[in-house]
């Protein structure tokens, strides 16, 4: 039988020669990962579990980035638990301040997770992982302290779903305008349960974070995974970096997909999604005149070095709107410091924008830019729920970060082309 | 076993900011979570609801984010349980793995009402709404879920599975 990509994945770590979508299955995990959110809970299942190691410690990745630099008092205890946890257990993935960075964005660029690997993240976005040609997926805190004892996690296998991209990229148009497109035209219900496979001569063109920001969004279609075959792009990203030996693996020509879509991307514009789901989406030539009071650059979807230059070749000598507020968060340390190197943190100073530290702060509404009531933000963030950055009336509109960059010179919702 | 509870009815697309924002995902217990339970789209709603009661819902209920937060929150709450036309993946693991009962049942949101008297026979997963006569089946629960409900959620299942629950 033909399989996928995920299908094989999954049999190679269930130690079976085969599997079928719809199956239950227990897998052997490379990496677990929980953060200041969702590890507090899953230390205390485990502690209270009465076991006394776990099954790796070279295998689990604790990362405080939601609320750290701590908020509050309460964040700073939540991040006390894991750093005594990972001390108690021997945890070597722990990164303190000064080499902590956005999980999904850190771990990748630490090579933490290779091609190959079948990864479960106490965080929504763990399917970021699946731009590596990995299985990754979100779960819970009690899956996360499972598996902290049997090194393994249960799953259905997925049907997946074909996603084929052919076509040229227009100018300023990335990653996250493809998988906004996508999300718009199957909605965020269209690939639930589902692996979404990204294939097609325009993916293959692809650097690797704009497939990171596509995989990291599966999840908002309601996906299980994103994944993207290894080719050489994946293999030069990850040669250098890898922790552990990997291996490639590819959808047979004649799997089975549950679904196919085909994108032009020649006739993709860059997009934004308007509140309150992420597959409200508009090509920007479509947006009236909406005004803004914030935009928002960074996040497990778009805080790469290569969003943070997208976004610096769009302000380079321009000044942001007297009535917009502009936060750039490069996602880890090393990317800080590239920035820094480059240059790129001197044109955002000079536009009138603010550098945070690594952190997910404002996406997820937790610190480091919260709205007020009414207000309006662009953001190269990946959810726009109702209050998700703010107050409950407040509004995110979910774009790339040459439109987030070019809205906030414009004092609206508006792209580079415009300036 | 039969819960039985007044109805408080949500829309699609009900996601875990709205069910607990994030702001209060800074602690672990479930009871203060439930002060903030769907605080994001019913600000009162942990003062009115009683316990026992019943959340009905539409499709893609609990999108979002991994937050195990989120089923504590309703549970925490005291809400019995949720049925819903359909429910996000994470959402629908992490409530079989930490023990909140969930059901999906077709048509559920358009004739259910807000208000409705409902008993749901948590084995079968017949749903009776008493205020309208309506009678809906739920989704049949997959065995392995069967299993880790019996054994009362997923670590439980597999401290189980592990030596007897010692896991020495």
């Amino acid at each position: 039988m033909p399989k996928t990509i995920t299908e094989k994945i999954l049999a190679a770590h269930a130690g079976r020669e085969a599997v079928a979508p719809g199956e239950l299955i227990s897998v052997r995990i490379d990496m677990a990962l929980a953060n200041d959110i969702t590890a507090p809970i899953a230390i205390e299942i485990f502690e209270a579990s009465n076991v006394t190691s776990i099954f790796d410690p070279e295998r689990v990745a604790l990362v405080p980035d939601h609320f750290v630099p701590n908020k509050d008092i309460r964040s700073a205890k939540q991040v006390q638990m894991m750093r005594r946890f990972a001390k108690k257990y021997g945890v070597k993935h722990f990164f303190e301040l000064g080499e902590m960075g956005i999980e999904h964005v850190l771990l990748p660029e630490q090579g933490l997770v290779v091609p190959g690997d079948v990864v479960i993240g106490a965080d929504s976005h763990t399917c970021t992982y699946g731009a590596l040609g990995a299985f990754a997926t979100g779960v819970g805190s009690t899956d996360i302290a499972a598996a902290l004892v049997t090194g393994e996690a249960w799953f259905k296998v997925p049907e997946s779903i074909r996603l084929t991209y052919h076509g040229e990229l227009k100018e300023w148009v990335t990653g996250k305008d493809l998988i906004l497109h996508t999300i718009g035209d199957i909605g965020v219900e269209g690939a639930r349960y589902k692996a979404m496979e990204f294939v097609g001569r325009a993916i293959e063109r692809l650097p690797m974070s704009d497939r990171m920001t596509m995989a990291n969004m599966a999840i908002e279609a309601g996906a299980k995974s994103g994944i993207f075959a290894p080719d050489q792009v994946t293999i030069d990203y990850v040669s250098p970096r890898a922790k552990r030996p990997f291996k490639r693996y590819s959808s047979d020509p004649d799997a089975t997909y549950s679904m196919e879509r085909s994108y032009d991307v020649s006739k993709i514009e860059p997009q934004v999604a308007f509140p309150h789901l992420p597959e409200n989406t508009r090509p920007i030539s479509t947006v009236d005149t909406i005004p803004i009071d914030q935009v928002v650059i960074g996040s497990c979807t778009n805080g790469r070095i290569e969003d943070l230059r997208t976004a610096a070749r769009v302000l380079k000598g321009r000044t942001i709107d007297k009535n917009v507020r502009l936060i750039v968060i490069p996602a880890t340390p090393t990317i800080y410091q590239q920035a820094m190197t480059e240059g790129l943190l001197e044109v955002f100073l000079a536009a009138k924008g603010v550098i945070s530290p690594p952190t997910c702060g404002p996406c997820l509404g937790g610190f480091m830019g919260i709205l007020g009531p009414g207000e309006r933000a662009v953001a190269t963030t990946n959810r726009n729920f109702v209050g998700r950055m703010g107050d409950p009336t407040s509004e995110v509109y979910l774009a790339g970060p040459a439109v987030a960059a070019a809205s906030s010179i414009l004092g609206r919702i508006g792209s580079p082309e415009e300036l | 076993m039969k819960l039985e509870g007044t109805v408080w009815k949500f829309g699609d697309h009900i996601d875990t900011d709205v069910i607990i924002p994030a702001p209060y995902l800074v602690t672990t217990d479930a009871i203060e979570l439930g002060k903030h339970c769907m605080e994001g789209v019913d600000p009162a709603f942990s003062q009115k609801v009683q316990p026992g009661d019943i959340i009905v819902a539409g499709k893609n209920f609990g999108c979002g984010s991994s937050r195990e937060h989120a089923p504590m929150a309703i549970k925490g709450a005291g809400v019995s349980c949720v049925i819903a036309e359909s429910f996000a993946r994470i959402f629908f693991r992490n409530a079989f793995n930490m023990g909140l009962a969930i059901f999906e049942a077709a048509g559920v949101s358009k004739v259910i009402q807000a208000g409705d008297r409902l008993s749901v026979d948590r084995d079968t997963g017949e749903i009776v709404d008493h205020t309208n006569g309506g009678r809906f089946s739920a989704s049949p629960i997959p065995p392995f879920m069967q299993e880790l409900i019996e054994a009362g959620g997923l670590m439980a299942y597999v401290l189980k599975k592990k030596q007897g629950g010692t896991g020495k």
